[in-house]
């Protein structure tokens, strides 16, 4: 394809100003004048190194390197002092170090069952929660989909309206609606059903984690359902299939990639979920970020706090990378 | 009316009644006398009282300041690290280490919370023992935090806009001889403004809300409101809090209204003066 005249009278200065390598000093000599400082930011882009280095520079910075600290750490031991664990690498004399590599931490891990009982349980809540996100964020963006433009932005709008609300002020509106005396047993009471146990069990944290992620599995869902050739659901039912089967033959399937987007939202960040347990959760049984918490606060024991958090990562690893595939597929997707 | 539609129709009923059910029973009972949460009091009701005893609480007035400070500056910076990260992303093509940057952009998006707190209280530990800064943890380690994780979001949103539109306006620009700055002064910003202010508001409202990352950064004198009110609600039921969610939907209902007007003015000049540019061709 040819370019512009303008731009290759453009090309040219730039081209030949090769010499530029040598940099600002001599441009000044070369020029017997001022330095011509936009030719040689447009030589050398040195702003468009500013530009990747600095959220580079502050990812590194606050993300990579603590989470090296946070592997390192979880295979020190714990001591006591200040901070709370023994270096990894130690000086004993002048010349003679020792490596405390210690993998103690994820063998106490593994052998202790509150540990492992946590893991499985919040995996356990994670996917029942995910689970019931779908059964109703599905019939929800199906719903908004079909809308009519204008009915669909309102619907989107208060789909998103209570994400940004405080998520903890959320989770406790269900404290008064899920307790014994709660509004939902008094409504209930009317009818002559209950008192049910509804908080401190499985179920109110499945209500509450369902609340508060159900915007993260509509929304992709919805970004999915909306793109839909609706031809193909004339075309089926011109050949005879009912609703039910259109819907099971074309709909669901071609929505695969929003379900699997939508459920990733949800479970990776309900594994880890802090929060919710604690207001509205089992006593008797905790889930593991809140074991995490407690190790680190209340134990005061860093290096398995650490160990806790790697496992954690390790059982999530699949899951974040499958999201970020998508991401990135999304991102690249949204040009065409 | 067939039945799909009763369907479509239910669906939204029950999904709707079931997301704003708790906001509305918070609302309602924040007019209520009896300090009982569950027990109307219909005698002295509505009443305004747990407002009035809100405002004259001195502990939650001096978090809600200190959060709003926080998370002002927290948006702000986030916003210009994650509108340089999406502007790498989307517009410089491939560069050595690439991968690693759009990692580290996506990663704290679905990053379990309990995890980003340990490690950068962990490094601040370190920091302080290794150059003496921070000096104890307080509003500079909070808003530090914040910014790693609500500039992941600003990215994504700023990243998405950028990839709804070619570069050709940015190149012509170029080819007409501005310098790269000037291009995304006088081209690029404007067209992505829209996604600059949502980023800037989701920050705002992630830092706000924040409690997990900030109980392990944050030092004893400095307690953000999420805190104040997760301590106050693990010990019961109180009824400022209702009063308190009151006042943030309110403003965060209008909020979204007046940004929801205000965005669809802009995409329509948008769409307009794309097609006055369309049509002069």
């Amino acid at each position: 394809m040819a370019h512009s005249p303008v731009r290759q009278r453009q090309k040219q200065p730039i081209d030949s100003w090769g010499a530029g390598r040598l940099g600002l000093i001599f441009s000044l000599l070369y020029r017997y004048g001022p330095p011509r400082w936009s030719q040689y930011v447009r030589k050398h882009w040195s702003g468009q190194r500013l530009v990747i280095g600095l959220p580079y520079l502050w990812l590194i910075m606050f993300f990579a390197v603590p989470f090296i600290i946070v592997l390192k750490l979880s295979f020190s031991t714990v001591r006591l002092a200040m901070p709370p664990f023994a270096p990894l690498i130690e000086k004993v004399s002048e010349v003679a170090y020792t490596l405390n590599l210690n993998l103690g931490n994820y063998a106490f891990l593994l052998s202790d069952a509150l540990y492992v009982n946590s893991y499985l349980y919040s995996v356990k809540v994670a996917a029942f929660s995910t689970v019931f996100c779908l059964l109703i964020g599905y019939p929800m963006s199906y719903a908004i989909a079909r809308a009519t433009p204008t009915m669909r932005s309102i619907w989107l709008m208060l789909v998103i309206l209570p994400f940004w609300t405080s998520f903890l002020l959320r989770v406790y509106a269900w404290v008064g609606l899920l307790k014994t005396d709660g509004l939902i047993n008094q409504v209930m009471g009317l009818v002559g059903l209950g008192p049910f146990t509804m908080m401190y069990t499985d179920f109110s944290v499945y209500i509450g984690i369902v609340y508060s992620y159900l915007p993260f599995m509509i929304l992709p869902l919805y970004s999915n359902l909306e793109k839909h050739d609706l031809t193909l659901l004339e075309a089926s039912a011109d050949l005879g299939a009912g609703p039910i089967k259109s819907f099971l033959r074309i709909t669901l399937p071609l929505s695969i990639p929003g379900m699997i987007a939508g459920s990733l939202l949800v479970f990776i960040p309900a594994v880890g979920e802090y929060v919710i347990p604690s207001l509205l959760g089992r006593s008797d049984q905790l889930m593991i970020g809140r074991v995490l918490s407690d190790e680190f606060f209340s134990n005061r024991d860093w290096p398995v706090a650490s160990a806790v958090s790697i496992a954690m990562l390790l059982l999530l690893v699949v899951p974040i990378v499958l999201f970020q595939r998508f991401q990135n597929r999304e991102l690249a997707g949204a040009k065409t | 009316m067939n039945r799909q539609t009763w369907f479509r129709r239910l669906a939204l009923f029950f999904g709707f009644a079931f997301l704003y059910v708790p906001i509305l029973s918070m609302i309602v009972y924040s007019f209520n006398n009896s300090r009982l949460v569950t027990v109307w009091d219909t005698k002295d009701s509505p009443t305004l009282k747990w407002y009035r005893e809100l405002l004259s609480n001195d502990q939650i007035l001096n978090a809600a300041w200190l959060s709003i400070q926080v998370a002002a500056v927290t948006a702000t910076i986030a916003v210009v690290l994650g509108t340089l990260a999406g502007l790498v992303l989307a517009r410089f093509g491939p560069f050595k280490g690439r991968t690693l940057l759009s990692g580290m952009t996506t990663a704290p998006l679905v990053m379990p919370e309990v995890i980003t707190g340990l490690s950068l209280l962990l490094l601040f530990v370190f920091l302080e023992q290794l150059i003496g800064w921070p000096k104890g943890r307080g509003f500079a380690t909070i808003a530090i935090a914040h910014i790693t994780f609500a500039m992941a979001y600003v990215t994504v949103v700023v990243q998405s806009r950028l990839a709804s539109f070619d570069d050709s306006l940015e190149e012509a620009a170029l080819d007409l001889g501005a310098r790269p700055a000037k291009v995304f002064f006088r081209i690029t910003l404007p067209l992505i403004l829209p996604a600059i202010l949502s980023g800037w508001l989701l920050a705002f409202t992630l830092s706000w809300d924040d409690l997990v990352i900030s109980q392990f950064v944050a030092g004893p004198g400095s307690t953000t409101l999420p805190m104040v009110v997760f301590s106050k609600v693990r010990l019961g039921v109180s009824p400022d809090i209702n009063a308190l969610a009151t006042i943030m939907v309110s403003i965060v209902g209008l909020g979204v209204v007046i940004s929801a007007l205000y965005m669809r003015r802009q995409e329509r000049r948008l769409a307009l003066e794309m097609q006055l540019a369309k049509s002069d061709n």
